[in-house]
């Protein structure tokens, strides 16, 4: 297996409705991404992009094909990838699973979508399409109302009072607005850097107990990496970003996870294939850039990749153990919450801030000092699908 | 092969108050709602069971924001209930005030009817979906 790198990543602003298609806006992500890889179009030799709900969005299929067309990588093949938020990390992964493999030396992967300009109504009902749509939705289950009653799951299992684990949870919030708050990529860029955990608890109710302030935003938005194999990487780049483990898992309707729940027992089969392929442990991790869809979620994903004990994430969050400075820098670049969840571009802009933070390159005030291992953690559904990827610095 | 209960079954089943799971005639377990294979051994050995449909909740919310085609259901309270058979099943409890579910909910014992969900544009037909009430205490 041959070793692959990341060397070049782009990302568009995510945002509330765009007036960009979905097309436009993944070969703007696609064409930064090559060039700073010091590429053109022709050296790519397949194309891998996420998109999970550009039918109902724009009423757009195999944007993939469209989207390699746009940007002159003609003639490729073009494959998408749907895992519901977590497309972008399968395409991730799949495309270094083919360069490692040595067919492809030369693979751009992403993903993109426009879930803000569906509108709540219609982005709450096809969220909810990862669920199981004969066996759950029948019960009007929307995705907050999954994490709302893995919230209250959570505060039974591990005894913690529901209001005290609502303050720690709204800690979450709090520090990813507070990274995004200084990231020109994020949504929430310099928005909402003075939120307290009154305002937290007291905006509107999503589904008990969890409000505004715990949901991330429906997004638009695109995200693109270029991977290649070691030998044309040390040509194109003197600070490539290995991908060193990785790991995919998935799980069926929520119910069925009864054995494991709160736990996402998806994530720990997945993140443990990471851990052992890139011979490293929890503690080695300097940053992480976690799946926050809702705050209670960073606690569960927190404690199902090994940095924290079960029960304990919250309390971590509040003493800044979570945070640049602490254990794990999680979510550095405000995360789904802050920073935005474009579903089918979420993975790919995970990697994205994880390769500019191991070459130091993002806003000082939220670069996590001397990166050197970092981490991605990207859920579809609820734990239906579980991608972890592994990044080291080349030099 | 062919499932030994399909969802089409279940559903006409629940729409006259019965539960029917499938029972492992190689390790005993209760898996529901129907598969192809046994929730814990993966056994396709398994025979139709009609289940009690009582439990205790073991989870629950109350949704405010609904769905395209929903909005006239909110507030409405999902649960998730521990079948006294195993299986955790999702539904929702009547005979409460929605707005007003706590933490008191876990624990309590309920007992199980159903509720058409008549479907919508995308879901390819109506689906039952068991309606708990309270068990008095």
């Amino acid at each position: 297996m041959k070793k692959v790198a990341v060397v070049g990543v782009g990302e568009t602003k995510f945002s509330g409705p765009q007036e960009k298609t979905e097309v436009e806006l993944f070969a703007e992500a696609a064409m930064e991404a090559i060039t700073e890889s010091n590429l053109k179009p022709k050296d790519i030799k397949a194309l891998f992009v996420g998109n999970v709900l550009g039918d109902f969005a724009e009423g757009q299929g195999m944007v993939q094909a469209f989207a390699a067309e746009n940007i002159g990588c003609l003639y490729v093949p073009a494959n998408r990838y749907e895992g519901a938020c977590a497309s972008a990390s399968m395409a991730i992964r799949d495309a270094f699973i083919w360069v490692a493999s040595g067919y492809y030396d030369i693979v751009l992967a992403g993903g993109v979508e426009r879930a803000a300009t569906m509108g709540t109504g219609l982005a709450t009902r096809t969220f909810a399409m990862f669920s199981d749509a004969r066996y759950e939705y029948p019960a009007g289950i929307t995705f907050p109302a999954v994490f709302a009653m893995l919230t209250h799951l959570y505060a039974d299992t591990y005894k913690i009072p529901l209001q005290k684990l609502r303050e720690q949870m709204a800690r979450v919030s709090i520090q990813s607005y507070r990274h995004g708050s200084v990231n020109p990529r994020a949504q929430f860029y310099g928005k909402n850097a003075d939120m307290s955990v009154e305002k937290v608890l007291g905006s509107f109710m999503v589904a008990t107990p969890l409000t505004l302030h715990d949901c991330c935003p429906f997004s638009d938005g695109a995200a693109a990496v270029v991977l290649a194999s070691e030998e044309v990487a040390k040509k194109l780049t003197s600070q490539p970003v290995y991908i060193t483990g990785t790991g995919q898992s998935s799980s069926g309707p929520l119910g069925n996870q009864s054995d494991y729940l709160p736990r996402i027992r998806a994530r720990e089969v997945s993140s443990q294939q990471a851990y052992e392929m890139a011979g490293v442990r929890p503690e080695d991790i300097d940053l992480c850039e976690l799946h926050d869809c809702f705050s209670i979620a960073s606690l569960i994903a927190a404690e199902s990749l090994g940095f924290f004990d079960y029960g304990t994430a919250g309390g971590a969050w509040e003493k800044g153990e979570a945070d640049i400075g602490g254990k794990v820098a999680v979510n550095p670049s405000g995360g789904l919450k802050s920073k935005g969840h474009p579903i089918g571009a979420t993975g790919a802009g995970q990697v994205y801030e994880i390769a500019r933070q191991l070459r130091g390159e993002v806003e000082p005030e939220r670069q996590v000092p001397d990166a050197r291992i970092g981490m991605t953690d990207t859920l579809g559904g609820d734990g239906g699908t579980l991608v972890n990827m592994i990044f080291e610095r080349g030099w | 092969m062919e499932h030994k209960l399909i969802f089409k079954d279940y559903n006409e089943a629940l729409k006259q108050n019965k539960l029917l799971g499938l029972k492992c005639q190689s390790c005993g377990a209760i898996t529901i709602p129907p598969k192809m294979v046994c929730r814990q051994c993966a056994s396709s050995d398994m025979e139709i069971v009609e289940l009690k449909g009582s439990g205790k909740i073991r989870t629950f919310t109350t949704v405010f924001v609904a769905s395209e085609g929903r909005e006239d259901e909110v507030p409405y309270t999902i649960v998730m209930v521990e079948l006294e058979d195993g299986p955790w099943i999702m539904g929702n409890l009547e005979g409460i005030d929605p707005s007003t579910a706590s933490m008191e909910l876990v624990g309590r014992k309920v007992k199980m009817g159903h509720k058409i969900f008549h479907g919508d544009r995308y879901s390819a037909g109506e689906s039952a979906r068991p309606l708990f009430s309270l068990e008095q205490e």
